[in-house]
């Protein structure tokens, strides 16, 4: 820690001298610290609380890959980027891993070079209208004002949605998550758009969430999941196959409460191979046998997490629905560990 | 004889005179109503005087100091001041004020800006005020690695040793000078710091580190934040951007038609085109002109680019002042038989710097409110800040008095600035008229 | 003459380049040069190889590719189909009008301000003075916010028209809501068409009669104005003309305008929004405001030094020969204090054109909006994006202060 203090330091004052670009997982192993890109602050997902501590679902993973290849949850340092700076920010290498509801498409996958490790969350983008203007499905909005978070895939779905329908709209693109939900309260917007799970946290945040109510249309399948740079592997698999850990310990049973007591051996052994106590599959990854254990122990299974940020119990309530695990008729599925 | 005489004997005594020429009724006579249409102008602006103070009064104080989240606020107003009074909710600053002013940085570590700032002011002080003794321009210069030390923190080697390349530069040109030449002095006094902040700089600092490891924590620049980093962004700028500016508008006026055109181009450009483009390249596209896997601090980047932007003003400030001067000047700085340089420095820029004052002082003032911008490039400005406190569930919605605090902070510096170079002005002025 | 030689011919050494006079100011010229093609070549080659690594190569056909996106305010016709260039043509468009709507207003305020601070009146005078100090001392972004904010909080949305809790002011011809401005528009019922210009865009062919007609009227008015001007030179008597002149004036215009068919269209509230008349959007007039009030207020202490700087013997010689105060006014002081007024003026306008570029912050679809903000996100394409950008903001930047400079020299004190 001292020591990537120092480096820090010398960051700071210019002095930054080219670090050999060998693996990533080399790099995050000589740093002792995995730098990982999040959003500037989306409720659930990133936010700082009022200490500067990161906390959410995208961040949980960060701490999951960063306990996988360093053992410690705790040696992430994240970089909030914009929907304008993320992909510089992966690109040129300032961040190692990119765990921030990017849309998974054809051209950032092709054509940006990145690599997308799998798919933690199924989204999909939404309308949310107030109650009194008395609009029961997306196909009734012709005309309507649109409130619009720019800098994601939303414009182009928008666009797309009004006029495969043959219908008009007022576009009003908003910067900020909190300019937009002052722009719809204040009605200087009819309707607001963005990822369904966007507009649940948002709706949690209102005075009176009744009098809003978010439509039934799902225009776009937005499939949120980290992003890696392409070209780097063995980086990729680590982080792919992190996600699916906390996957399949959900589906087999494995929670931050009995891993523990799992770790001692079972009959199962596909949770022995997760586990490392049958086989060597840190080995191959070029991580230790520990590193599924380590990264579920960190904030516990996909399951878990979901929950803990996101889920029924807290202020933005999402149902897990798609998000459910294949057997409970969801999309979240897990390749074996063979 | 009679003793009707028409010569007064004694002195009437003084009348007060008429109630309409003296006291407050001429003056607002005067000043107020001297003529009619200046009549309707009072008028109009005690009208606008009445609207703007009968909306702004009620809602300042009929305000709530003390409440966690905007709901509290409304009713400890609502129970205050009856249920349809409507005030400001002060509780939001109370709550964040912390936030607002040193955004993410450790609150144990507070002292650190604190003590960073005091210093800053006794730093500038001997610039200031001509009163301080001149001795205390020593602490001005060290300042900057203090500034460095306390508010980065790390080791203390590193801006130990950097600092000592400045120390090497004068030591180099005693030893080279005599040996081989002023000329080759001069080479030397450039390149043995350069070459030492290149290659030897780190690991020497390293190196003493590992030995005595004397240092404090180290703080990320992610975890600067709200005024701190406006003030740390401005003052980075204003200080490197004096001396670039000097040195391009010098460019600029210089007879060696390459260095004056790559002036121009640079001063131009910068000028042409807006600040928030060039954040845009700060925050995207610096890091592609660099050698493969460097990366730079954002905050380094922005204040690279800031820096930039003020220098290419400042330039055509200090141009403005070197034109004014009289050519007679210059002419007396050649007859004395003084070099470029010295010309310059002991002729030239004190008066070029003394004329163009306001102007130096109206591009800091600039400089600080451009600050603000870099709340769209995501860093965490008190502007940026204020965005993040809005996505807090207690305080959804609230918006008037964190604009107000924010803009009420840079007004006070900002007017502080602006009254400063008025003084300096009035003091500076030599020619007696 | 014979008896002076020739100075002895130096040969040419090499330490002549650092020490002769004649030679030192070639060499640090060669040695700069070189530094900076060096400087920039590094640059350019470490940014072709990091963009080659990333596969994206600096190409700028992506511009032709449709944008998929849609821009709510577009003065030429432009869908999500049309490409990113011609999204970026909107936004430049977008960027010209707030820059000319700003300057003039700014100019306008600023002027009355500068004066009015001036003024004898203590009242008048310190709220001017507080006003500007307000305006000058706090950042621009800020009043972008906080006039935007202001601007949805407090006008009242559509749906309160529904309800009656607004109404639409002027005769029902006007809705003030906190999504903008709805006025009439005017609407030409024997419309004469529009002009393609190179398909790129459309210039209404009425539009183009009435300003064609307005210039040849106010040209003749002006001819007569001479005419008179010339008969009362030459014999004393000036010919009542002013009918005349109003008659050129307005007649044409009027019966163009008859010819025409034009009436006005009244927004009305259907569906969601109000349809038809213009709408001046919310984020348009709450820049405008907001860079016009910051702008004038640097205007007008630049006015007041101008003012100021016009001695006092020229107001009161002018005074002596009877001129009356708006004769002084108009005549000595305005023309000398422009002198001194205009440079800085340049440098505002320079400055409130590249501040539009904050419009990014409430949403206004400006270049930055659309070339780096929209164009950007989806493709991914930050240099060319930016390259064009800076381009776009240089031109127009060039052009106005090599405007404004033109003008300046053209009314500049003549020295000889």
């Amino acid at each position: 820690m001292k020591k990537s203090a120092f480096f820090g330091a010398l960051t700071v004052a210019g002095f930054a001298a080219a670090m050999a670009s060998a693996g990533t997982l080399d790099d995050v192993k000589a740093k002792g610290f995995l730098q990982c890109g999040v959003s500037t602050g989306l409720v659930g997902f990133a936010a700082p609380d009022s200490n500067g501590n990161w906390a959410g679902f995208d961040v949980s993973l960060c701490r999951a890959v960063a306990a996988a290849v360093l053992g410690d949850p705790q040696a992430v340092k994240f970089t909030p980027t914009t929907g304008k700076t993320r992909f510089t920010a992966l690109a040129s290498g300032e961040v190692d891993m990119l765990a921030r509801n990017t849309t998974w498409t054809f051209s950032r996958d092709v054509d940006l070079k990145f690599t997308f490790d799998g798919i933690n969350y199924y989204d999909g983008q939404g309308f949310m209208v107030p109650k009194s203007l008395g609009v029961s499905s997306a196909k009734e909005l012709d005309g309507a004002t649109v409130c619009i978070q720019t800098g994601t895939t939303t414009e182009l779905n928008l666009a797309d949605f009004f006029r495969a329908n043959k219908m008009k709209y007022e576009p009003v693109p908003i910067e900020t998550n909190a300019e937009a939900r002052q722009q719809f309260l204040a009605g200087a917007c009819d309707v607001y758009t963005t990822d369904r799970s966007g507009l649940a946290a948002t709706r949690a945040t209102f005075e009176n969430p009744d009098n809003y109510v978010v439509l039934p249309e799902v225009i776009s399948k937005e499939p949120l999941g980290p992003l890696t740079r392409q070209g780097d592997d063995q980086w990729s698999d680590i982080v792919r196959w992190t996600l699916n850990a906390l996957i399949s310990a959900e589906e087999l049973g494995i929670t931050s409460a009995n891993i523990d007591e799992l770790a001692k051996g079972t009959n199962n052994p596909e949770i022995n191979r997760i586990l490392g106590t049958e086989g060597n599959l840190g080995g191959m990854l070029g991580l230790d046998k520990k590193w599924a254990y380590n990264a579920i122990k960190a904030g516990g299974n996909y399951g878990e997490i979901f929950e803990k940020y996101i889920g029924e119990k807290t202020a933005i309530g999402l149902s897990r629905g798609l998000n459910a695990q294949w057997k409970d008729g969801g999309l979240i599925y897990s390749p074996p560990f063979r | 004889m009679s003793d009707v005489a028409y010569v007064r004997t004694e002195m009437v005594p003084e009348k007060a005179p008429p109630a309409s020429q003296v006291g407050p009724i001429k003056w607002v006579r005067e000043n107020l109503f001297p003529d009619i249409p200046n009549s309707v102008l009072t008028i109009l602006a005690l009208y606008f005087l009445y609207l703007a103070l009968s909306a702004l009064l009620p809602w300042i104080f009929h305000s709530a100091v003390h409440a966690n989240s905007l709901n509290e606020c409304r009713e400890i107003i609502r129970e205050a001041y009856g249920p349809d009074a409507v005030g400001a909710c002060w509780g939001v600053i109370v709550d964040r004020w912390h936030q607002l002013l040193f955004g993410f940085y450790p609150q144990d570590m507070y002292w650190r800006p604190v003590t960073a700032f005091v210093l800053l002011l006794v730093a500038l002080s001997p610039v200031l005020f001509s009163q301080v003794p001149r001795k205390m321009l020593m602490f001005t210069a060290v300042y900057p690695f203090i500034m460095y030390f306390l508010l980065w923190g790390g080791s203390i080697w590193l801006p130990l040793s950097v600092m000592f390349g400045f120390v090497l530069a004068p030591i180099s040109h005693k030893i080279v000078a005599p040996l081989a030449g002023n000329l080759a002095g001069v080479i030397a006094g450039f390149a043995v710091p350069i070459l030492w902040w290149g290659l030897a700089a780190g690991p020497v600092a390293e190196y003493l580190h590992s030995v005595a490891p004397v240092g404090i924590e180290y703080i990320e620049s992610a975890k600067f934040g709200g005024f701190m980093l406006s003030i740390t962004i401005g003052i980075t700028g204003i200080a490197l951007s004096l001396p670039l500016g000097i040195v391009l508008a010098l460019g600029r006026r210089s007879d060696l038609l390459i260095i004056k055109s790559l002036s121009i181009g640079f001063i131009e450009f910068i000028r042409g085109v807006p600040l928030i483009t060039l954040l845009f390249v700060a925050s995207t596209l610096l890091n592609y002109f660099l050698p493969p896997g460097t990366t730079f601090d954002i905050i380094l980047r922005v204040m690279i680019m800031v820096t930039l932007f003020s220098a290419a003003y400042m330039a055509e400030v200090i141009r403005g002042g070197l034109a004014a001067l009289p050519k007679g000047q210059y002419e007396a700085a050649d007859a004395l038989g003084l070099d470029y340089w010295k010309a310059q420095r002991l002729i030239i820029m004190p008066q070029a710097l003394k004329i163009s004052i306001p102007g130096i002082v109206g591009t800091f003032i600039g400089l600080f409110k451009d600050t603000t911008l870099v709340s769209i490039i995501g860093l965490m400005d008190p502007l940026g800040l204020s965005n993040a406190i809005r996505a807090d569930q207690a305080w959804n919605g609230i918006l008037w008095e964190l604009y107000a605090f924010i803009a009420a902070m840079f007004w006070i510096v900002c007017f502080s600035m602006s009254r400063y170079s008025m003084y300096l002005e009035r003091k500076l002025q030599t020619d007696h008229r | 003459m014979s008896a002076f030689t020739d100075p002895p011919k130096e040969s040419f050494r090499l330490g002549m380049l650092i020490y002769d006079t004649r030679y030192r100011s070639m060499t640090i010229q060669i040695v700069a040069l070189i530094a900076f093609l060096a400087g920039a070549a590094w640059l350019v080659n470490n940014a072709a190889n990091n963009l080659a690594a990333l596969g994206k190569p600096l190409q700028f056909s992506f511009l032709w590719e449709p944008s998929g996106y849609d821009i709510n305010q577009r003065l030429i016709e432009y869908n999500s189909q049309s490409p990113h260039i011609r999204a970026a043509f909107v936004g430049l468009i977008n960027t010209l009008i707030i820059a000319v709507m700003g300057c003039t207003t700014a100019t306008i305020l600023g002027v009355v301000i500068g004066v009015l601070r001036l003024s004898k009146n203590w009242l008048v005078s310190k709220l001017m003075t507080v006003y500007i100090e307000t305006f000058r001392n706090v950042p621009v972004l800020l009043w972008i916010v906080f006039t935007m904010a202001i601007f949805i909080e407090t006008m009242p949305a559509p749906r309160e028209f529904r309800s009656g809790a607004a109404t639409m002011k002027l005769f029902d011809s006007v809705a003030f809501t906190n999504r903008g401005f709805y006025i009439p528009e005017p609407l030409f019922s024997n419309s004469l068409g529009n002009i393609d210009v190179f398909g790129i865009f459309k210039i209404s062919n009425d539009l183009l009669a009435v300003i064609a007609v307005l210039v040849v009227s106010f040209l003749l008015q002006r001819a007569v104005k001479r005419r008179a001007d010339k008969i009362q030179e030459a014999t004393g008597i000036r010919p009542v003309t002013w009918w005349q002149r109003v008659g050129l004036m307005f007649i044409p215009i009027v019966v163009l305008l008859y010819v025409l068919g034009f009436h006005l269209g009244y927004p009305e509230l259907k569906g969601f929004n109000f349809k038809g008349g213009i709408h001046l959007r919310n984020s348009l007039i709450s820049l405008w405001i907001a860079l016009s009030l910051y702008t004038a207020a640097f205007i007008a202490e630049a006015v007041r030094a101008g003012i100021m700087a016009v001695s006092k013997g020229q107001s009161e010689a002018a005074f002596a020969l009877g001129l009356t105060a708006s004769q002084t006014m108009n005549l000595v002081i305005l023309p000398q204090a422009l002198r001194v007024i205009i440079p800085p003026l340049i440098s505002q306008y320079l400055n409130l054109t590249k501040n539009s570029s904050l419009a990014i912050a409430v949403g206004y679809m400006d270049i930055t909006g659309t070339l780096a903000g929209i164009t950007l996100n989806q493709t991914g394409r930050e240099m060319e994006t930016l390259i064009l950008l800076m381009l776009v903001y240089l031109t127009i930047s060039l052009s106005i202060s090599s405007v404004m400079n033109w003008y300046n020299n053209a009314v500049k004190l003549k020295e000889r």
